[in-house]
């Protein structure tokens, strides 16, 4: 099972993640971190493959990805 | 008794020579890409310890702030000429790598770099390509496209007052003591890969003493485009690598002249 870690106070928001997950794994929330950005949460419902393309091209490097 | 672990695998972290720290660049900016993969390939060549990073003056700088090596700050271009000068005192025991983008490298800097090339100095040159001067506010950069508006081409740059994009790794690619030039981008993760491929290859070349190696990054500005971070990795993929082929311009494991000559004059 993949698990991607978000760190919602890393996130800038820039939605690089969504744009680069071939699975749709990812979305905006509807919540603001400290900084005011909102920032990014997983949805995935099975689809992940724990390709890392989310975590390896996040600009914050606010996202980490583990196999389980 | 049998003890039950979870087994869990690492797909993505931190890399140990990255700083755990919040990046100062812009949401979107892909120079937090590049740093992410200057650590990855100083990590798997174990060489944090002796690894110096030339600085330029730009963006592309603040990979100061969240990398784990040590750095020397040059002035706006000269980072080839301060890492000449690094390297020569260091020779094979330290590695030397500079960060540049489009301003330092291309415009003030052009100087430094060819005859750096020239030279065949044993660098390694990191040039962040995002088609314009993105750390004063999005002006023209010698990588502008034709017809790209930027704060100092409000019409669109026009190639009969500003001239034409200038084509660095290609360039690179023409001296003979360059071991390695090449063009990568970073709109995809099979493009991330070879970027990450591209930038050990150039480390390598220093490291097995050959010659200068160059890695030109295409990579998205958001505020100089003005446009949101997805928009600009499309418009990186739509325009900037119609002008910017990728790929290898040069690979060679042995810097040899031509000729040399023997005592006559000509």
């Amino acid at each position: 099972m993949i698990k991607v870690v978000i760190n919602a106070e890393r996130c800038k928001g820039c939605s690089l993640c969504i744009h680069f997950c071939p699975k749709g794994s990812l979305s905006m929330g509807d919540l603001l971190n400290t900084k005011g950005y909102q920032y990014v949460i997983f949805t995935d419902g099975g689809e992940c493959t724990g390709c890392a393309a989310c975590g390896k091209l996040c600009p914050d490097l606010a996202i980490n990805v583990y196999r389980e | 008794m049998t003890v039950k672990s979870r087994a869990k695998k690492v797909l993505c972290e931190r890399p140990k020579s990255r700083m755990d720290v919040d990046s100062p660049l812009c949401p979107g900016c892909q120079h937090g890409v590049i740093g992410r993969i200057l650590c990855e390939v100083i990590d798997e060549l174990e060489i944090q310890g002796k690894t110096i990073c030339i600085a330029g003056v730009g963006c592309h700088a603040m990979t100061l702030f969240t990398t784990n090596i040590d750095f020397v700050q040059a002035l706006h271009g000269r980072a080839p000429g301060v890492g000449t000068g690094v390297k020569r005192a260091v020779g094979r025991e330290k590695i030397v790598f500079t960060v540049q983008g489009d301003g330092d490298l291309a415009s003030i800097g052009i100087g430094d770099v060819i005859h750096a090339a020239n030279r065949g100095e044993k660098l390694t040159i990191i040039f962040c390509n995002n088609s314009a001067y993105g750390t004063t506010g999005g002006q023209m950069a010698p990588t502008t496209l034709l017809g790209q508006v930027t704060t100092t081409t409000p019409d669109g740059r026009r190639y009969e007052d500003a001239g034409f994009p200038v084509h660095i790794a290609e360039l690179m690619a023409t001296f003979p003591g360059v071991a390695y030039s090449a063009r990568c981008a970073l709109t995809s993760l099979a493009n991330y890969n070879k970027t990450k491929k591209a930038v050990k290859t150039a480390f390598k070349k220093q490291m097995d003493g050959i010659g200068l190696g160059i890695v030109e990054i295409l990579s998205a500005c958001p505020p100089a485009l003005k446009l949101s971070p997805t928009k600009a990795v499309e418009w990186m993929e739509n325009y900037m690598m119609a002008e910017y082929p990728l790929g290898e311009f040069k690979n060679v494991d042995t810097v040899t002249p031509k000729y040399i000559l023997k005592g006559e004059g000509a």
